[in-house]
C-alpha cells in the first residue's frame, strides 16, 4: 500500500465566474495527519468536499484511496469516514441508536460503547441531538465518522464550539486514531490544533496552496526575532536575525532602563497571518495591474 | 486492523432493514408527522361525519361513508406525497441527506426503506380510519375476496404513486420553506376536486376533468369501489367504477414519478454543487 491516500493535481473549481480553487496540487501519504488551514472563503471546504465526493470539480486529477471520488463505488464510502461542517438538531435517534445504525453499515465496526467512551459521550448515550450541546453533537459526528474503522477520515472544522477540555479530549482521540494507521485530513481555524495534531500543514488562500510544510518547517520560515521598545515616547520595533546585536546597540545608546523592551520569536500564527496576508496583497496587486492594463 | 468475516459484511438487505428501523423511529417519535398522518385525518373524518354524515349522497349511502373512502384515499396520498416531499426537502436543507450519502448505504436501499416506511404507516393509518368508519358510520368491510383484491391493488398502486411523486416533488422544491407554500395548495386543490371533501359528481364538470388528470381522483374512486355498495357504481360520473382506467392512470403516475425522481433527485442543497 505505497499508493498515497490522496493525490490531487491541477485541481480547479469555478462557481460561475468565481474561482474557488485555483490549481491545487497535493499528495497525502497513508497514515498522515494533515491539516488544511486558511481563512473563510479560501477554498478549504470546497477542496475537502471535492475529495469527499460531494462536489464536482471543474478540472484536475483527484484520487482518494485509489478512486475518483466523483465516480467512486459505494464500497469506497465504507473506507472513508466523513464529518461534515456544522451540526443539525434534527433527528429523533439517541446517540447510541445513531451509532448502532451506522455500525450496521460497516463490515468491521468499532464497538458502540468503545467509541462513545472515546468521544466522552457515555453519559449522553441516551440523548437525542436536540438535547445535546453543540460540542456534544460535534463529538457524536466524530464518532459517526470513525465507527466504521475508515482508512481515511475527513474532519471539517471538528472542534468548532468545543470547550478547551473537550478539545484536549478530541486531540487524544485523534492521536489514537492515528496510532491505528488511519489517515486524517482535518480543516481547522485553530493553529494550536494544527500544530499539535498535524504531521503536515497546508495553508490555502484564495484557492491556492501558499505553504505546505511540517509545523516546525513553517515556524522556521520566520526565523527573525522581533525586538520592540519605547524610545522618546514612541513605540519602535525591528525584525532581525540577530536580536542580540540589536540589543547591544540599543544598550549602548540608552541610559538606564529601555522602556517596554520585548524580544519575541514568531509563533505559527504570525507565520500564518503573514502568508495569507501576502496572498491577499499579491491578489490585490494582480488586480491593480489588470485594471491598469485595461 | 482485525480481519473481517464474510458473515458480518453488510448486505443490501441488512442495510435497507437497518435504515427502515431508523425511518420508523424517526417517524413515530416526531410529533408533527404523527399528528399530521393519524390525528388530522381522524379529526376530519369525525368532523365531517358528525356535521354532514347523515345526508345521503345516493340511496343507502351516507356522506360519512362516501367521505370515509375519500379520507382513506387522501390519507394514503398525503402520507406518501406530502410528508415525503416536505420531509426529504427539510432533510436536504439541513444536510441530513448529505450525511446519508456519505455512508455506505446504497441509494436504492435508502429509497426502499423510505417506501417501506410509507407503506407500513399507510397500512396502520387506513386500518385506524376504516375502524372508525365501521364503528361509527356503518361502513362495512369488503365483503369478499374480489373486493379485498381491489383494495390491495388500489392501495399498492396509490401508495407507490404517492411515494415516487413525493420523492420527485422534494427535489423540485428549492428549499424546505417552499415546501408548505407549494405542496399544501396542490394537495388542498386535489382534495376539493377529487371527491374527498365534496362529492365528485357535484362539482363543475370542467373541474372534474382537471381532477381526472391527477391520481387522487382515481385513488378515491377505487376506495369507494371497495367500501361502498356495488349499487353506488351507477352514481359515479361515468356510471361505473372504471377499474381499468384507475389502474392505468395510477400506473402512469408511478412511471412519471419514477422518471422525475430519478432524474431530479439530489443529496445536496440546490446552492451546493
Amino acid at each position: 500500500m505505497t499508493e498515497p491516500a490522496i493525490s490531487v493535481s491541477g485541481l480547479h473549481k469555478h462557481y460561475g465566474d468565481l474561482l474557488a480553487v485555483d490549481g491545487l496540487d497535493l499528495e497525502i501519504p497513508r497514515g498522515e495527519v494533515f491539516a488544511l488551514l486558511g481563512p473563510n472563503g479560501a477554498g478549504k471546504s470546497t477542496t475537502v468536499e471535492i475529495l469527499e465526493g460531494f462536489r464536482r470539480r471543474t478540472s484536475g486529477e483527484v484520487r482518494v484511496l485509489g478512486e475518483d471520488p466523483q465516480h467512486a463505488p459505494k464500497a469506497w464510502r465504507g473506507r472513508v469516514g466523513v464529518m461534515l461542517q456544522g451540526t443539525s438538531e434534527r433527528g429523533m435517534l439517541t446517540a447510541r441508536e445513531s451509532l448502532q445504525y451506522a455500525a450496521r453499515l460497516h463490515p468491521d465496526p468499532r464497538g458502540v460503547d468503545e467509541i462513545l467512551d472515546a468521544v466522552g459521550l457515555t453519559e449522553k448515550a441516551g440523548s437525542k441531538p436536540a438535547t445535546l450541546s453543540g460540542g456534544q453533537r460535534r463529538r457524536l459526528d466524530v464518532a459517526l465518522a470513525l465507527i466504521g474503522r475508515p482508512e481515511l477520515v475527513f474532519l471539517d472544522e471538528p472542534t468548532t464550539g468545543f470547550d478547551p477540555e473537550a478539545r484536549r479530549q478530541f486531540w487524544t482521540l485523534i492521536e489514537s486514531v492515528r496510532a491505528d494507521g488511519t489517515t486524517v485530513v482535518l480543516t481547522t481555524h485553530y493553529l494550536d490544533e494544527a500544530d499539535h495534531l498535524a504531521d503536515r500543514i497546508g495553508i490555502i488562500a484564495r484557492g491556492r496552496m501558499v505553504a505546505l510544510d511540517t509545523p516546525a518547517g513553517l515556524r522556521a520560515r520566520a526565523a527573525d526575532a522581533r525586538v520592540s521598545w519605547t524610545e522618546g515616547g514612541e513605540t519602535r520595533a525591528e525584525e532581525t536575525a540577530t536580536p542580540t546585536a540589536l540589543l547591544r546597540t540599543l544598550l549602548a545608546r540608552t541610559e538606564g532602563e529601555i522602556e517596554h523592551l520585548e524580544v519575541t520569536h514568531p509563533s505559527l500564527e504570525d507565520v500564518y497571518l503573514r502568508l495569507i496576508g501576502e496572498a491577499a496583497r499579491d491578489a490585490a496587486g494582480a488586480g491593480a495591474t489588470e485594471e491598469a492594463a485595461a | 486492523m482485525t480481519a473481517t468475516t464474510a458473515s458480518s459484511a453488510p448486505t443490501w438487505g441488512s442495510m435497507a432493514r437497518a435504515r427502515l428501523g431508523v425511518e420508523l423511529r424517526e417517524f413515530t417519535r416526531s410529533r408533527e408527522t404523527m399528528v399530521f398522518v393519524f390525528l388530522f385525518p381522524m379529526m376530519l373524518l369525525l368532523l365531517f361525519g358528525s356535521v354532514f354524515g347523515g345526508e345521503e349522497v345516493a340511496p343507502g349511502v351516507t356522506f360519512a361513508q362516501y367521505f370515509l373512502a375519500g379520507i382513506v384515499a387522501s390519507g394514503v396520498f398525503n402520507t406518501g406525497f406530502q410528508s415525503l416531499a416536505m420531509g426529504i426537502a427539510i432533510d436536504r436543507d439541513q444536510d441530513m441527506l448529505k450525511r446519508i450519502h456519505g455512508t455506505p448505504l446504497p441509494a436504492t436501499a435508502y429509497f426502499a426503506a423510505k417506501s417501506a416506511q410509507v407503506l407500513i404507516v399507510s397500512v396502520v393509518q387506513v386500518a385506524v380510519l376504516v375502524a372508525i368508519g365501521v364503528l361509527l358510520y356503518d361502513v362495512s368491510l369488503p365483503a369478499d375476496a374480489a373486493h379485498w383484491w381491489t383494495f390491495v391493488w388500489v392501495f399498492v398502486l396509490g401508495t407507490t404513486a404517492a411515494t415516487t411523486l413525493g420523492i420527485a416533488a422534494s427535489s423540485l422544491l428549492r428549499n424546505a420553506k417552499a415546501g408548505s407554500a407549494v405542496i399544501t395548495p396542490i394537495v388542498l386543490f386535489l382534495q376539493f376536486t377529487s371527491g374527498v371533501f365534496l362529492v365528485y359528481t357535484q362539482i363543475p364538470v370542467f373541474l372534474q376533468h382537471v381532477a381526472e388528470i391527477f391520481p387522487l381522483k382515481w385513488l378515491a374512486q377505487g376506495m369507494r369501489s371497495v367500501f361502498l355498495p356495488e349499487s353506488f357504481a351507477a352514481a359515479e360520473a361515468r356510471g361505473s367504477w372504471e377499474h381499468p382506467a384507475t389502474a392505468i392512470v395510477l400506473a402512469l403516475w408511478i412511471v412519471v414519478g419514477l422518471l422525475l425522481a430519478v432524474r431530479t433527485f439530489r443529496w445536496t442543497r440546490h446552492d451546493d454543487n
